[in-house]
C-alpha cells in the first residue's frame, strides 16, 4: 500500500515537474479558478435563497409566493 | 433590457462559451484512445507519437474548458433561484453524480494518461486513456439528463407544500426517450466535431507538406471515426426531432417554420422566411423562397406520409378535428391551477383544512397546464420561429456537409491521394469553425425553441428568475464577456502555437 502511494505521488510529482506547455495552462487555470471562486462566487454570485432565508420552509413559502403571483 | 433578458443573456453567453470546449473533450478522448489502441496492437512508434500529439491538444482543450461549467451552477443559485428550487431533487442527483464521476474517473486517470508514459505498463496506460474517454462521456450524461427533463418533465411529483418537484422514479428520468435521444445525439455530434478538428488540423499540415505520413494516419482514424459518428448523429437527430414532435409540438413547428398545420406536410429543406403571419387567415407571404420535399415532414414526424403535423396556429387556436386543445383552454386551466395553489397555501396557513382540500383538488386537476396560467395572450407562448428555423436548418445542413467530408476524406486517404486533393484539404480546414457553428446552432434550437418555457408547460423563464438587482447581472455579464474573451485569446494562442510548432522529429 505504501509502495503504491509512493508510486502515485511520484507519478504526479515528476509529471508536474516535467510539464512544459502544461505550466502555462496551469497558470491560466489557477487565474480562472481564483476569479471564479474568490471574486465571482463571493461578490457576485451568492446563493439567493440560502442568503435571504434561514430555513427550507421559508424558501418554499417564498417560491410559492413568487410562482403564484402574476407576471410583470 | 429587463432583468430576465440580462439573466438569459448571461446564461446563454456562459453556456455557449462552455460548449466551445466540451465537444472536443468528449470526442478527442475517444479518438486518442483508438490511436493508442493501434499503437499497443501494432507496436509502431509512429502511433505513439500520433497519440501523444493529439493528447497534448486534448489536454490544452481540457484545461481551457476547466471550470467553464461551474459558472452555470453559480448562475442557477443566484439568477435562477425560483427555477433551482422548483426543479428540486430532479437536478440535484444528476449533477452530484456528474461531479463525482468527473472527479474520480477523469481526474484520476487523466494523470496516468499524461504522466504515465514509460511509468506504467502499456496495458494500464491504454486502459486509463479509455477510462478518461468513458468518464468524460458519463459526466455529460447526467447534465444532459437534467436538460432533457426540462424539455420533457417526467418521473416527478410536485409538492405544493414545498414548491419542489420530487423525483418519484429515477429510471423514468434517466431513461426517458427524450433523455436517451438527447444524450446519444449530443455525444455523436461532439464526436463528429472532434473528428472534424483532427481532420482539419491534419489538413493544415498536409497543405504545408509537413509531417505528411503522421497526419495521413491521423486522418484515417478521424475520418473513420467521424463517418461512423456522423451517420449515428443523423439517425439520433432524426429520432430526437420525432421526440420533439411528440413532446414539444410548438418547438417542432418553429423548427420547421410551420404556421398552418396540414396532413401530407412537405418538408422545407431550404427556405428563406418572409413576413410572420399574424394569424391563420393572414395573407402575409410566409416564404420568400423555399425548396420542399412533398409529404416528407409528415413522414419524418410520425413515420406516416399522411400524418397531420400541427402548425403554430393549430396549437394556439386548437384543432378540434385533430384533438388539439387550444392555448386559450390551457391558459384557463393554468390560471385555475395557480389560483388554487395560492388559495391552498393561504388555507393551510390559516388551518382551514376543508378549503385547503378543495383547492388542492382543483390544483391537481389543472396542474398539467400550470405554466400557461401566467399568460393572457397565447402569442406570448410562441418561440422565435425564424431564429429556431434557421438555427435548425444550419445545424442539419452542416451535418450533411460533414458526412460528405468524412466520406471523401476516407476514400482519398485509403487511396493515398489525400495530400493531392488540396480543395478537400481546404474544405476540411474550414470545417473546424463550421463544426462549432453547427454545435452552437443545435443548442440554440434546443434552448431558444423551448421558450417561453424553462420547464416545459410548468414554469416559464419569466417566473424562474430571481428577484435581484439587475445592475449586478449587467456587471457580471460584462465581466464574463471581457475576462473570458481575454482568457480565450490566451488559450487559443497556446493551442495554435502547439499545433503550428509541431515537428515529428524529422520522421
Amino acid at each position: 500500500m505504501v509502495k503504491f502511494l509512493k508510486r502515485a505521488f511520484y507519478l504526479y510529482y515528476d509529471g508536474f515537474r516535467s510539464m512544459t506547455v502544461g505550466r502555462k495552462l496551469w497558470v491560466i487555470i489557477l487565474i480562472k479558478l481564483f476569479f471564479l471562486f474568490v471574486i465571482l462566487k463571493i461578490f457576485f454570485f451568492p446563493d439567493f435563497l440560502k442568503t435571504k432565508f434561514g430555513s427550507d420552509k421559508e424558501r418554499g413559502d417564498y417560491v410559492i409566493e413568487q410562482i403564484t403571483k402574476p407576471l410583470k | 433590457m429587463a432583468l430576465v433578458d440580462w439573466s438569459r443573456a448571461q446564461f446563454a453567453l456562459t453556456a455557449l462559451y462552455h460548449w466551445l470546449f466540451v465537444p472536443l473533450t468528449l470526442g478527442t478522448s475517444f479518438i486518442i484512445a483508438i490511436m493508442e489502441t493501434i499503437y499497443v496492437k501494432t507496436g509502431e512508434e509512429i502511433w505513439k507519437r500520433i497519440t501523444k500529439f493529439w493528447m497534448t491538444l486534448f489536454g490544452i482543450n481540457f484545461a481551457i474548458g476547466v471550470a467553464t461549467g461551474i459558472i452555470l451552477e453559480f448562475e442557477f443559485g443566484t439568477n435562477w433561484s425560483n427555477y433551482s428550487w422548483f426543479v428540486g431533487d430532479i437536478f440535484g442527483a444528476p449533477l452530484a453524480i456528474e461531479g463525482i464521476m468527473a472527479f474520480f474517473m477523469e481526474s484520476t486517470f487523466i494523470a496516468v494518461m499524461f504522466f504515465g508514459w514509460n511509468k506504467v505498463s502499456k496495458g494500464f496506460h491504454l486502459a486509463s486513456s479509455w477510462l478518461v474517454a468513458i468518464g468524460s462521456n458519463l459526466s455529460a450524461l447526467w447534465i444532459l439528463v437534467a436538460n432533457a427533463w426540462m424539455q420533457d418533465p417526467v418521473g416527478m411529483r410536485f409538492n405544493p407544500d414545498t414548491a419542489r418537484n420530487e423525483m418519484v422514479n429515477f429510471w423514468d428520468v434517466l431513461l426517458s426517450p427524450t433523455a436517451v435521444n438527447k444524450f446519444l445525439h449530443t455525444i455523436s455530434s461532439a464526436y463528429t466535431y472532434s473528428a472534424l478538428f483532427v481532420i482539419g488540423v491534419s489538413a493544415w499540415y498536409l497543405l504545408k507538406k509537413r509531417n505528411v505520413l503522421f497526419f495521413k494516419k491521423s486522418m484515417l482514424v478521424a475520418a473513420t471515426f467521424g463517418l461512423a459518428a456522423s451517420i449515428y448523429m443523423v439517425l439520433t437527430g432524426d429520432e430526437s426531432a420525432r421526440q420533439v414532435f411528440r413532446t414539444q409540438p410548438m418547438k417542432f413547428a418553429a423548427m420547421e417554420g410551420l404556421y398552418q398545420g396540414e396532413t401530407n406536410a412537405p418538408l422545407v429543406a431550404i427556405g428563406i422566411m418572409g413576413q410572420t403571419p399574424n394569424d391563420e387567415n393572414s395573407k402575409n407571404n410566409e416564404w420568400l423562397t423555399k425548396i420542399e420535399i412533398p409529404n416528407m415532414l409528415s413522414y419524418m414526424a410520425a413515420l406516416d406520409p399522411h400524418a397531420f403535423v400541427p402548425g403554430v396556429f393549430d396549437l394556439v387556436n386548437g384543432n378540434k378535428e385533430q384533438g388539439i386543445p387550444s392555448y386559450y383552454d390551457k391558459i384557463k386551466m393554468g390560471k385555475k391551477a395557480i389560483k388554487a395553489l395560492a388559495m391552498y397555501k393561504k388555507a393551510t396557513k390559516s388551518g382551514n383544512t376543508q378549503e385547503a382540500g378543495d383547492n388542492l383538488k382543483t390544483f391537481k386537476e389543472n396542474y398539467k397546464y400550470f405554466g400557461y396560467g401566467y399568460y393572457d395572450n397565447p402569442n406570448d407562448l410562441i418561440p422565435d420561429v425564424p431564429l429556431t428555423f434557421y438555427s435548425f436548418h444550419t445545424m442539419v445542413g452542416l451535418g450533411m456537409l460533414f458526412l460528405l467530408i468524412f466520406i471523401f476524406t476516407l476514400i482519398y486517404t485509403v487511396k493515398n491521394k489525400i495530400d493531392r486533393k488540396r480543395w478537400l484539404l481546404y474544405v476540411a480546414l474550414w470545417s473546424i469553425p463550421l463544426g462549432l457553428i453547427a454545435q452552437e446552432s443545435g443548442w440554440i434550437v434546443a434552448e431558444l425553441g423551448r421558450q417561453p418555457w424553462v420547464v416545459q408547460d410548468y414554469m416559464p423563464t419569466l417566473t424562474a428568475v430571481s428577484n435581484i438587482n439587475h445592475t449586478s447581472v449587467i456587471i457580471t455579464f460584462v465581466l464574463f464577456t471581457v475576462t473570458f474573451t481575454v482568457l480565450l485569446i490566451a488559450e487559443l494562442k497556446i493551442m495554435l502555437k502547439q499545433i503550428k510548432g509541431f515537428n515529428d522529429g524529422g520522421h
